[in-house]
Parts: structure tokens; sequence; C-alpha cells
């Protein structure tokens, strides 16, 4: 009744391979554009924007970069902080090198440097396999963010060793820096994370996903066939390092303005990206959005009950939320390997027969 | 001789020295995934559980402590007694038993034929799982860990090299003594796994786990044995390292640190896992020594992985792996 496909028909190949065939999809898809970008910045305050909605926006990019990685190409990747402080730094770099170019060029240069970063840490993944190629992403890991922090060119040798970011501006808005006003900032991350959704969503339809999934299912069956592994694979890292190197970049310069590089970009991070695909679903970009939704939401949540209604110390708080995060993964890969995207998709089956099942 | 070669010696030592720590740690890995072919993540964390576990058990702390007096407003802490080195560390064991029971039970029953990435994934939940569960038990505070084990300079080893090098090495005590344990305790699990009923079977479950099935030997029974010995590990190597940098968040990195040493060794080789951490502690000691000056120092944080990395691209199945032969 309220998801159904009846009478929904299609008279071209075009009309037929649209990105959302079904109509009640196109709808909604179109009603959440334009809450986000006409509703949204309207209405939005510093709080809201720096609680939840950048790092929902920012971890989504790193989410759906991750996503092609493990979830669409099966290389199981550690190393997304390491990639992560690789566009926060190549942004720097290049805000304080070029102070007058617009930010939207910023960082996407900064997610290019990665995607090359992320290229050359890919290479050794055609000889690697599995939990192999894991461990050696952790070198990624641990090099990069060691090299940020000891080569004083990268921090332009301040004193702190920390990075900040610069007042800079878009079209004479400000985005970075203190002064930014909350719309500002949103928007700016809102259009990044619509473009790189609308472009994963169509790489993984099209015959570089297609190559990508051949590869994770199989890959010696799939370079039989004639897939290039080759290509596949370091295809998938470069996509794969540019959104999150863009997702890098933005977390640094607009969400927290000042990065300590082993604080901010350490393991941990990586964990929480996979951890987020995990959850919301691995081969999915619906799953990248929920997973992200899902662990920024949790900490706030827990946060506002526990310390704030029942008035517990913090430190039990942080630690509830690891035993309930771990509990979860543990949970999904049990009940649900697919993650909250297969819970979404179970529920628009059940809709489309609801109220009438038979 | 020239001073450099012997500062260069010293290093060597105490590489060989911190490679065995690692190694202790990689062996609780090889066991649990050439008996079940998981790879456990989690193994780290189960060191730091067992070492607070240990701590909290002999200061005689009340578990949950905190969040007991969260909840219902009282503030205890404490039992008021001190359990002997001895006797606390039997109730640990006792304590990892369960556990490995109960990650067999609750989690890893229901996972059996998933992929081995999957696999991978949830004891990476479950580390997360325990490290919370540790911490609201005993609190998240730095500990010491003081079981009794020798501490300091080796003064006898001092002299001796002073009166041949007119320079005294310093060498710790606790390390010559991890040394002396991992030994023993490598002796000890090539016995069990070879000699005795239940690490046949161990064996055999390794090897086929249907076939084991079917002559008779009980999987279920099997991999929480297999738990238990890992966690036994885990429980020496939490000992070691916690007397030696105190019980903190950071011990359960050191499972981290395994990771190389294991991919070097090999994943399913137990004198791999020894000679793997030897190559990996004596390596970045030396590198640190040699290298680490003229680029800023710190670079144990990464040698480790970077040399693994290397590696791997030569020889893809480590130093005493098993051939990786693929089939479609």
């Amino acid at each position: 009744m309220f998801y159904r496909e009846a009478g929904d028909f299609k008279v071209s190949y075009v009309d037929d391979s649209q990105t959302f065939p079904i109509k009640f999809d196109r709808y909604r898809y179109y009603v959440v554009l334009a809450v986000a970008f006409g509703i949204i910045p309207f209405i939005i305050n510093d709080y809201w924007a720096n609680a939840l909605l950048l790092p929902f926006l920012i971890y989504a990019i790193a989410a759906i970069g991750l996503n092609i990685l493990v979830g669409y190409c099966g290389q199981v990747s550690l190393g997304t902080g390491g990639f992560m402080a690789v566009g926060a730094y190549a942004c720097y770099k290049l805000m304080t090198a070029f102070p007058d170019v617009s930010m939207f060029i910023h960082v996407i240069l900064a997610g290019g440097i990665t995607a090359i970063v992320g290229v050359l840490f890919g290479l050794p993944s055609l000889r690697i396999k599995g939990f192999y190629l894991a461990v050696a992403t952790l070198a990624a890991q641990f090099f990069l963010v060691w090299l940020f922090n000891r080569v004083p060119w990268f921090y332009n040798y301040s004193a702190s060793g920390q990075i900040n970011a610069p007042e800079r501006d878009v079209f004479g808005i400000i985005i970075t820096g203190p002064n930014a006003p909350a719309w500002a900032t949103y928007l700016f991350c809102l259009i990044f994370l619509t473009v790189c959704a609308v472009i994963a969503r169509n790489l993984t339809r099209g015959t570089t996903g297609r190559t990508w999934m051949a590869i994770r299912d199989m890959d010696i069956a799939a370079e039989i066939i004639g897939v290039n592994p080759l290509k596949a694979k370091l295809t998938a890292f470069a996509v794969s390092s540019f959104f999150v190197g863009i997702s890098g970049a933005l977390f640094f310069a607009v969400y927290l303005g000042a990065v300590e590089v082993g604080e901010v970009f350490g393991i941990t991070k990586s964990f929480l990206v996979l951890f987020m695909i995990i959850i919301g679903g691995l081969g999915s970009i619906f799953g990248s959005f929920a997973g992200a939704a899902f662990l920024v939401l949790l900490p706030v949540v827990l946060k506002v009950v526990g310390a704030d209604m029942l008035g517990w110390p913090t430190d039990i708080v942080a630690h509830l939320q690891l035993v309930i995060v771990g509990g979860l993964i543990i949970m999904f890969l049990i009940l649900e390997p697919h993650g909250l995207a297969q819970l979404w998709r179970v529920a628009k089956e059940k809709l489309r027969l609801w109220p009438f099942p038979h | 001789m020239p001073d450099q070669l012997i500062f260069a010696m010293e290093v060597i030592l105490n590489g060989l020295m911190a490679g065995v720590l690692y190694a202790l740690v990689a062996l609780g890995f090889v066991l649990i995934y050439k008996a079940s072919g998981i790879f456990n993540y989690a193994q780290g964390v189960m060191a730091l559980f067992a070492a607070m576990t240990l701590v909290g058990i002999m200061n005689g702390q009340v578990p949950f402590a905190h969040l007991i007096n969260a909840i219902f407003g009282t503030h205890i802490h404490y039992f008021g007694w001190n359990v002997p080195a001895l006797l606390a560390i039997l109730l640990t064991m006792a304590v990892m038993v369960f556990l490995a029971w109960a990650v067999q039970r609750f989690v890893m029953r229901h996972l059996v034929g998933q992929e081995p990435i999957i696999l991978f994934m949830a004891t990476i939940g479950l580390a997360y799982l325990l490290e919370g569960v540790a911490d609201l038990m005993w609190g998240s505070e730095i500990k010491t860990l003081d079981v009794g084990l020798p501490q300091g300079i080796n003064l006898w080893i001092d002299e001796t090299t002073f009166n041949i090098f007119g320079y005294g090495f310093f060498i710790d005590n606790l390390d010559i003594v991890a040394t002396l344990i991992a030994a023993l305790l490598v002796a000890a699990l090539v016995v069990f796994s070879q000699y005795t009923k239940q690490g046949r079977a161990m064996r055999a479950v390794a090897d086929d786990h249907q076939a084991a099935l079917s002559v008779g030997i009980s999987l279920n029974f099997i991999w929480i044995m297999v738990w238990s010995v890992a966690g036994f590990v885990a429980l020496v190597a939490g000992i070691m390292w916690g007397t030696k940098s105190g019980v903190q968040f950071s011990l359960s990195l050191i499972a981290l640190k395994a990771l190389p040493v294991l991919m070097l060794g090999g994943f399913t080789s137990i004198p791999g896992a020894i000679v793997g951490g030897l190559i990996i502690g004596v390596g970045e000691k030396l590198f640190e020594f040699a290298i680490g000056p003229m680029v800023g120092g710190a670079t144990e944080n990464w040698f480790a992985y970077v040399l693994a990395l290397i590696f791997l691209v030569f020889r893809p199945q480590g130093l005493f792996g098993e051939k990786i032969i693929e089939r479609v």
C-alpha cells in the first residue's frame, strides 16, 4: 500500500535503467533532497550542525568511500584514518599555499592527492589477499600518521605540531574558521556528499562496479572471464581513497578547524568507519548513510540518556558505548550480515503487500 | 671493539627480548587460527582483560563497582581483602575459561561457516565489547601489576659485559624471565598439540572440521578448549606487559604489533610466530638505533608494518606458512 510498483510502466530503456526505477523511490529521493537543501539550511543552528549534521555528512562520504573498497571490491582496509589524514593535510597545504583559490577546488584536489596515495598503498593488494591485506593497510595507517607527525613541512613548521584551518570562503561566504555560519558549512558538506553519492551510485551500477563485484566474489574466476584485476583493484583503491580524502579534508577544514593527527586520524577512526559500513550494510550506498547516521547518533543519544537524564558519570557512559557498539557489531554479523540496508529492503518488501498480504 | 658495535649489540639483545614478548601475543593468534580458522583480533584485549582481572582480584576490587554505584547510589569499591598472587592467577584463569565458553556459546557458534573476513570483523566487535566490559568491571585508570616477578637491571650481565667490553649492558630481569617463560610456553604447547589426546583432536579439527566431526570429536569442546588456551596465553602476555608498563588501554594495542609478527611468520606456524617476533623485535630496535635519529625518531610505530608489507609482496604466505593454493 505504502510502497508499490504496480501501474508503474516503463516505455523506454532510459526509463528502465534510471537510478530509481520505482516511482515511490524516486519521489522519496526528491523529497529528501528538497528537505536537505531547501528546509534544513534555514532552521539549522550551531549545536545541530556541530553535534549531528556535519559529522553525519562527512562520515557518510568516508563510509561511501570505504564501502566501495570493502563492500563492492572486497579489499578490506584498516587504513581509512591514514587516508583521511592525507586528505586533511593536502587540503591544509593547498589552503595555505593558495589562499585565493576556491575551497571547492582545494577539497577536490585534496581528494585527488589522496587517490594517488591510495593507489600507491593499493599496489600490494595485487599479491596480498584477505587478512594479510587488512594488516598490510595498517602499514599505511601507521606510516602516514607518523609522517604527518614528524615531518615539519606538513604542518608548516608550527610550534604545536597542529594544523589550523585559516579562514577561507566560497563566492564570498566564509566556509572555514570559527566565523563560518552553520548553514554555509552544512550546505558545503551536503553538496559534496550529494555529488559523491551520485557518482558512487552510478559507478557501482555500471561496468566499473560490476568488475569490482566480480573481483569481490571470486577474483580468480573473474580473471578467467576477462576482468583485469590490476585495473579493477586499483580503480577501487583510487575511487575509495578519493572519497575518503574528501571526507578527511572536510573533517579538518570545515568540521574541526584544528587537528592533531595522532588523535583525530588514529586507528580508532579506521575502525569507526569500518563499523559504519558493517552496521549499515556492506555493498550498499544507502547502507553507508544508515551506518554513518547510526554511529553518529549513538554516542549523542547515549550521552543524553545516560549522562543528562540518569546522571551517570561520563566515563561509565563511554564504556557502555564500547559495549553497545561491540555488541551491535556481533549482533549484526550474526543476525543480519547485510546490515541496516537489508532491514530496509525487507521492510520495503513487507510494505509492498501491507495490509493485504494475500 | 668500537663503541657503535657494542651499542648495536646491546640494542640487538634488547630487541630479542622485546621480540619474545611480541611472540607471546602472536602465539595466541596462531593457536585460534590453526584450530578454527578465525583470525582473533580480540587477542590483545583478552590480554588486557586478563591483566585487569588479575589486578582487580588481587586488590579485592568489587566487579562493576562504578556501575553499581551509579545505579544504586552506593559507595562500594573494595571487599577489603588481598588475594595472594598465585590464587589470583588461578581465579583469573577460571574467568578466562568462562570467557572462552561465553565467546563460543554466544558468538562463534552462530557464525560457523561464515566467510573468514566476517569472522574477523566479529572479533573486532568482540574486542570492543570486551574492552568496554573490562573498563566497566574494574575501572579504566592505570594500574600497577606486581605478581613478584623480578624487575630492574640484571647486575650479573652488567658486570660480565663490563669486564669483557668495558661497557655494561642494560638488560632488564623481567625480559629474561619473559624469555624463559615464553620458551617454556612454546615447549608446553608443542608437547600438548603433538602428544596429548586433546592436542591431536585440536589438530584434527584444524585439518578438516567435517572429518573431525565424523570420527567423534566434539567441535564445541575443542573450540572452547582452544579459546581457553588462547586465554591462558593472553594471561601470560598480560602479566608480562602489565608488569613492564602498567595495566592500561595501550596494552590492547600490542595485539596490533603482533599482526606483522604473524604476517612474517605465517598465520599457521607456532615456530613462525617466535621467529617473526624476534625478527620484528630486533629489526625495529636496530632501525630506530641506526636510521631513527635521521628521520625524527619514533619509527617503531610503523617499521614492523612496513617491513611485513614489503616482505609479503615477495612471499604472501609468510616465512613458515602453508602455501596458499587457490582454486575456482
